[in-house]
């Protein structure tokens, strides 16, 4: 029973980080139906923000909880300052072209991201300080450590200021409406340009939140580790209905059940054969994934 | 009238010496791919001979006769390397530093083992070479591919006692191949391969295998792959309060693993190849090729060197070209090559080259046998 427990929380614990990336890749997609692939470079590039804002200020004597907090933040910020960079550059001027040329920018966006990391960092794989310390109260849990309840619990909490915070604030409300018709939204003087920025820096800033826990869990990073992040990630968000919130977060935790229990019950050879078999057998049945809506093609 | 007898003697020394030489000499055929593709694998062996051949001639030979080399191109195609040996059969060589590539080796040497001549490759790799007992005129300067794991496999059982092991591996060819190998050596010594696992470079984390490991009761994990994820494997391991004792391969043992383990790496254990780059013999012979190529040696250059010098020691300690006493002086001697103070089993292989084991203490590799 314990080995399934511990399987079951590992599994959480991937899930939820996919499930953070995921809700960067749905959001954008919802609002101009871009799939950006340089998302996952932006959390690689959270990770390697809180690795150097940690390093100096561990140099200052700073430690535990305010360092994870304060590193996380600045990460976050500095994340989401890429993330409206990079819709300002690589794909507003792009807004209106065919929908092929917005797909190949972001490829080149991210080719160019984790080329600049390499360059101006390293091509090595670095050391990330444990920025998540062990509590004394998980001392006797042998199943789960401390770093995976962080995790666990820092990503229901962003799920659920996200699904507030669009339900019932202004901004919130205009998302949906451009995500709806955003030639009409614009008719009724929603901003959109706005919108659309807001989107990008919500889902960078969550993106660096996940860089930022899974890399003091796991304790390296390198300028790569963005792209496989992003490739599960985007994984999940199909997965769970791309454009649905809710199914960002259900996509990132099936699949990372999924990986878990293919490896802990039958082999960590086909961890990647059950992902994304079950991806082929839910697309098949629910061709818009778990919670997305079919809608018909508009002519 | 002084100048002139010096001149004469000097021409008498010259024809005579030449005279010695059309007559009896000591010939090495040096088979290789010497052009193609692959002649950047050749060529650094051919120099090496060259290169210890001239120092042995320049000293007077051994067995009071000149060295000649027969170098012969194959390109490291196998039904070119069959022709190659019957040419060199024909022409009556008495050793062969040779060949290069395995599958060439193989073609080549039942025709020097019906003609019961000594072939000693500096690059052949390929295991059943030695292993098969089928080719009792071959030796090597180079580890076969299974020698890394052998080594793991024999320091875990004999130095460290371990009952259970996890096999785990990268799906790569590197660590995929050394695990297999390391599996069935366990297997062969009656200890049990509790798991056996590929797992996916760069995912996000490997704790579900860590806890398969844990479950699986082993004793040891041997990993064949890289750094990077075995950094995570052990660092997953450590913070779980498992102490199951963790060995790998040259991959790991990278200075960048220590850097980014960290405190978590302390005790691991892998094998790499044993140092040579501090053997006054390494050094000599590498400047050696400087001075007369004007280039960096290439690939198997040491091996190569270390293989003409034990073919030829071998002789002048057999002290005849018979292939039964030179096998014996092979195999009961010690030679100084640049690869360090090697001799040569019953199959063939070399002792005292190849790998060693490392064990990581107070943040670096140490040496703690071979």
């Amino acid at each position: 029973m314990d080995y399934f427990l511990e399987l079951f929380f590992g599994g959480l614990t991937r899930g939820s980080i996919y499930a953070l990336i995921a809700l960067g890749y749905t959001m954008v997609y919802g609002i101009i139906q871009l799939i950006n692939f340089a998302h996952g470079e932006i959390y690689m590039i959270g990770a390697f923000t809180a690795l150097v804002v940690a390093s100096a200020l561990s140099l200052l004597g700073m430690n535990g909880l305010s360092l994870l907090m304060l590193s996380g933040v600045i990460a976050m910020i500095y994340s989401a300052a890429y993330g409206f960079t990079m819709e300002k550059i690589a794909y507003k001027p792009l807004r209106d072209a065919q929908r092929l040329s917005p797909l190949i920018s972001a490829i080149g966006m991210s080719i160019f991201l984790q080329n600049y990391v390499l360059l101006a960092q390293t091509s090595d794989f670095v050391s990330f300080p444990a920025l998540i310390e062990e509590f004394p109260f998980m001392e006797s849990v042998t199943i789960m450590r401390s770093s995976e309840l962080v995790i666990v619990v820092t990503t229901a909490v962003a799920t659920t200021l996200l699904t507030l915070f669009i339900k019932f604030t202004r901004m919130g409300k205009a998302m949906r409406a451009v995500a709806q018709d955003k030639t009409m939204a614009m008719l009724l003087g929603v901003n959109v340009n706005r919108v659309i920025s807001a989107t990008f820096i919500i889902g960078s800033a969550l993106a660096a939140v996940g860089g930022v826990l899974i890399s003091s869990h796991i304790g390296q990073i390198n300028f790569y580790i963005g792209f496989i992040a992003g490739i599960k990630a985007f994984t999940a968000a199909v997965l769970g209905g791309i454009g649905s919130i809710p199914g960002a977060v259900i996509g990132g935790l099936v699949l990372g059940w999924t990986e878990s229990f293919a490896t802990g019950y039958v082999s960590s050879d086909y961890e990647d054969v059950f992902a994304f078999g079950l991806l082929v057998f839910i697309l098949i049945f629910r061709p818009a994934g778990i919670l997305g809506k079919t809608t018909s093609e508009k002519v | 009238m002084k100048r002139l007898l010096v001149v004469v003697v000097a021409l008498s020394v010259v024809l005579f010496s030449g005279a010695a030489f059309a007559a009896d000499t000591i010939k090495i055929g040096v088979p290789g791919a010497h052009s193609g593709d692959l002649a950047s694998y050749g060529l650094p062996s051919l120099n090496a001979a060259k290169l210890v051949v001239a120092d042995i001639n320049a000293k007077g030979g051994i067995l009071g006769k000149k060295v000649e080399i027969v170098p012969e191109d194959d390109v490291c195609k196998p039904e070119v390397a069959a022709n190659v040996g019957t040419k060199l059969v024909s022409e009556k060589v008495n050793v062969v530093m040779g060949h290069i590539c395995s599958g060439a080796t193989k073609a080549a040497l039942n025709i020097y083992k019906d003609a019961k001549i000594i072939t000693m490759s500096p690059s052949a790799t390929n295991v059943d070479l030695t292993k098969s007992g089928e080719y009792p005129n071959f030796f090597r300067t180079i580890s076969p591919d299974d020698a890394q794991a052998n080594l793991q496999v024999v320091f875990a059982q004999k130095k460290l006692k371990v009952k259970k092991v996890a096999v785990i591996h990268d799906k790569g060819d590197y660590g995929k191949g050394l695990a297999e190998f390391a599996k069935a050596d366990f297997e062969k010594m009656g200890i049990k391969v509790v798991l056996f696992e590929g797992i996916t470079p760069g995912a996000v984390d490997y704790s579900a295998v860590v806890q398969k490991i844990k479950r699986s009761g082993a004793d040891a994990v041997v990993y064949g792959g890289y750094h990077p994820e075995a950094a995570k494997i052990v660092s997953g391991m450590r913070k779980k309060k498992m102490k199951t004792i963790f060995i790998s391969d040259d991959g790991v043992r990278d200075d960048t693993f220590i850097k980014v383990a960290g405190k978590y790496a302390e005790g691991v254990y892998a094998t790499g190849p044993i140092d040579t780059t501090k053997n006054p013999l390494a050094i000599a012979a590498i400047e050696q090729h400087k001075k007369v190529y004007g280039t960096e040696p290439g690939a198997f250059y040491l091996n190569a060197y270390a293989a003409t010098e034990c073919l030829l020691q071998g002789i002048e300690k057999a002290k005849s070209t018979d292939y039964a006493a030179i096998a014996k002086s092979l195999r009961s001697n010690w030679f100084q090559t640049p690869l360090g103070k090697i001799s040569f089993d019953a199959k063939g292989d070399a002792k005292g080259i190849g790998f060693a084991v490392y064990q990581v203490k107070n943040g670096k590799y140490v040496e703690i046998g071979k």
